[in-house]
């Protein structure tokens, strides 16, 4: 089942035409990574599926853009409500300068919830779905800057985790991360799968090759090919994304 | 002439600059202390004058001025608070939000004696508060309101755009990370910003000139619209126009120094203040 569908999607920073004619659909409970060099828009396209490009003025948008069958567009989505069911971890880790206990219920106490119980179990599950709980456990009240970078980027992960997104979208989650951190949050994205529909973004072709189920290879705006990661890293259909894969540019 | 020589010789330009501000600052700092801490006693500080203002001490100054800073900080913090966040978290980039800026400078470079008269007509006069704490408060909070907004809308500016955008992507609505978010971010550098610019006040005459400073009043204020006297309008009396200006000479010195060590405390604790909460946050 396809929970997120988007048709000739068009997306403009004032003049510039960023996004030329997307079409892609990503099926439920799948990996979806994006690859394609530097400024292709990819991030565009990520932030469109959590209306985050909302916050840029002077943009606009054609097309439309489907997640569960409902245009996210529509006048009458409440975008607050929208972003709980789309979460987003991004490139920097970006903790709240709060406890790592606070950075995790901060989503839940925004959305009204009071429960101090409720509120405890979450975090402790949310952590250990990030992976983090063992390393956290007893310390939840100190601040979250004294985490690691890669202890803070998956507390990033757990603080998307705890309002149950259906989605989670990643933008480049471990360019800033070590090698073991990195694989940790790829082990992480392999056991999330069960439960959340994944989008990355990666410039790391071994890393989109590992994790993903389909991959979309952008190019100037525009999706060049989108298909199973196996067939696309094997045997691309399109002399570009051989040539990118391939390391000849990009 | 090789490189190596003139930038040496501007290194030492830079180096004989340095030490000559320090220097002048020292200077300024010691002759304050040197002349006036001979008449600094427990007397002096916890009397009020007696005898034509050249004996006892300065008490109700010291009170009426710290009755201000009170006063301005809770005239200026909310309202100067709640315009940077106006200016900085809600327009942003846009036409209004330097048209506001540009208002709130000049308002900052108007003369304090102006903010005096137009605090003496509305406050005074028109509000008919009289001469009292509460028009001196406002009068000084407006002087000040400039200084909190620039000082806010720079903290504010310290937060990362990521911690914002980190709120919103988990449903939080702007209002809530403006909230929950920025201003506890911020909250340290605000508060430091706003002593600080109390601080800076506090130690005007003309504002408080028309609108609220007693030339003798020995009583303590006992509500909001007493009359007080304040420090820097009684360093100008007792060395303007005492009948004996020599011998009130010690007086005047004694006085500055406690001004100044006021002051100077005031920014101490600013600085104290920052340091706690920054260390809270996790020195970031
Ligand atoms: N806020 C913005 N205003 C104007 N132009 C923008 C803005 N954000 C991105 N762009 C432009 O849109 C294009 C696509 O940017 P985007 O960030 O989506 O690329 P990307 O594929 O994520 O690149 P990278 O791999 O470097 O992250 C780029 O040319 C970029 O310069
Ligand atoms: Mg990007």
């Amino acid at each position: 089942m396809n929970i997120v569908e988007t048709k000739d999607v068009n997306f403009y920073y004032g003049d510039f035409h960023a996004l030329k004619g997307v079409s892609l659909d990503v099926v439920k409970n799948s990996v979806t990574a994006f690859i394609g060099p530097s400024g292709c828009g990819k991030s565009t396209f990520l932030r469109l599926l959590n209306r985050m490009n909302d916050l840029i003025p002077d943009m606009k948008l054609t097309g439309k853009c489907l997640i569960n069958g409902k245009d996210i567009y529509d006048k009458r989505v409440d975008v607050d409500e929208l972003r709980k069911k789309v979460g987003m971890v991004f490139q920097k880790p970006n903790p709240f300068p709060k406890t790592i206990f606070e950075n995790i219920a901060y989503g839940l106490r925004v959305n009204g919830i009071k429960d101090k119980e409720f509120i405890r179990n979450r975090v402790e599950e949310s952590l250990k779905g990030a992976a983090l709980w063992e390393e956290v456990k007893d310390k939840l009240s100190r601040s979250a800057y004294d985490l690691s970078g890669g202890q803070q980027q998956r507390l990033c992960i757990a603080r998307a985790l705890a309002v149950k997104p259906d989605i989670l979208l990643m933008d480049e989650p471990a360019s800033a991360l070590d090698p073991i951190s990195t694989s940790k949050i790829e082990e992480l994205i392999f056991t999330l799968k069960a439960e959340y529909t994944i989008v990355i973004v990666t410039h790391n072709m071994q890393q989109a090759a590992r994790v993903s189920d389909s991959t979309g290879f952008f190019m100037l705006g525009e999706l060049i090919e989108f298909s199973e990661t196996r067939k696309m890293f094997l045997n691309p259909s399109k002399e570009q994304t051989q040539n990118y894969i391939t390391g000849r540019f990009g | 002439m090789s490189k190596k020589l003139s930038q040496q010789i501007a290194f030492w330009i830079f180096r004989i600059l340095g030490v000559f501000v320090v220097g002048i600052l020292l200077w300024i700092l010691g002759f304050i202390i040197y002349n006036g801490i001979g008449v600094i006693s427990f007397e002096f500080i916890f009397d009020a004058p007696r005898d034509g203002m050249l004996k006892g001490g300065i008490f109700p100054a010291i009170v009426g001025t710290f009755c201000l800073i009170v006063g301005s900080m809770i005239v200026a913090f909310p309202l100067g608070v709640m315009s940077a966040i106006y200016t900085n978290e809600y327009v942003r980039d846009g036409k209004i939000s330097k048209f506001i800026r540009m208002m709130t400078n000049n308002l900052g470079s108007i003369p304090s004696i102006i903010f005096g008269l137009f605090g003496m007509a509305l406050f005074v006069n028109t509000m008919s508060w009289g001469d009292s704490i509460l028009a001196g408060s406002f009068t000084l909070g407006l002087l000040a309101l400039p200084l909190v907004i620039r000082t806010t809308e720079e903290a504010l500016r310290t937060v990362p755009d990521s911690l914002r955008v980190g709120s919103y992507a988990l449903g939080a609505s702007k209002l809530q990370t403006i909230r929950y978010v920025t201003l506890p971010a911020a909250f340290p550098n605000i508060v430091t910003g706003l002593i600080l610019s109390v601080g800076r006040v506090s130690g005007e005459t003309a504002p408080i000139l028309f609108t609220v400073a007693a030339y003798f009043l020995p009583k303590l204020p006992s509500s909001v619209f007493d009359q007080v006297m304040a420090l820097p309008y009684h360093l100008y009396v007792i060395s303007t126009s005492g009948t004996n200006l020599e011998a009130a000479r010690p007086m005047a010195y004694g006085t500055a120094l406690v001004l100044i060590t006021l002051v100077l405390i005031i920014n101490f604790s600013a600085s104290l203040i920052r340091k706690h909460f920054s260390k809270k946050l996790g020195g970031h």
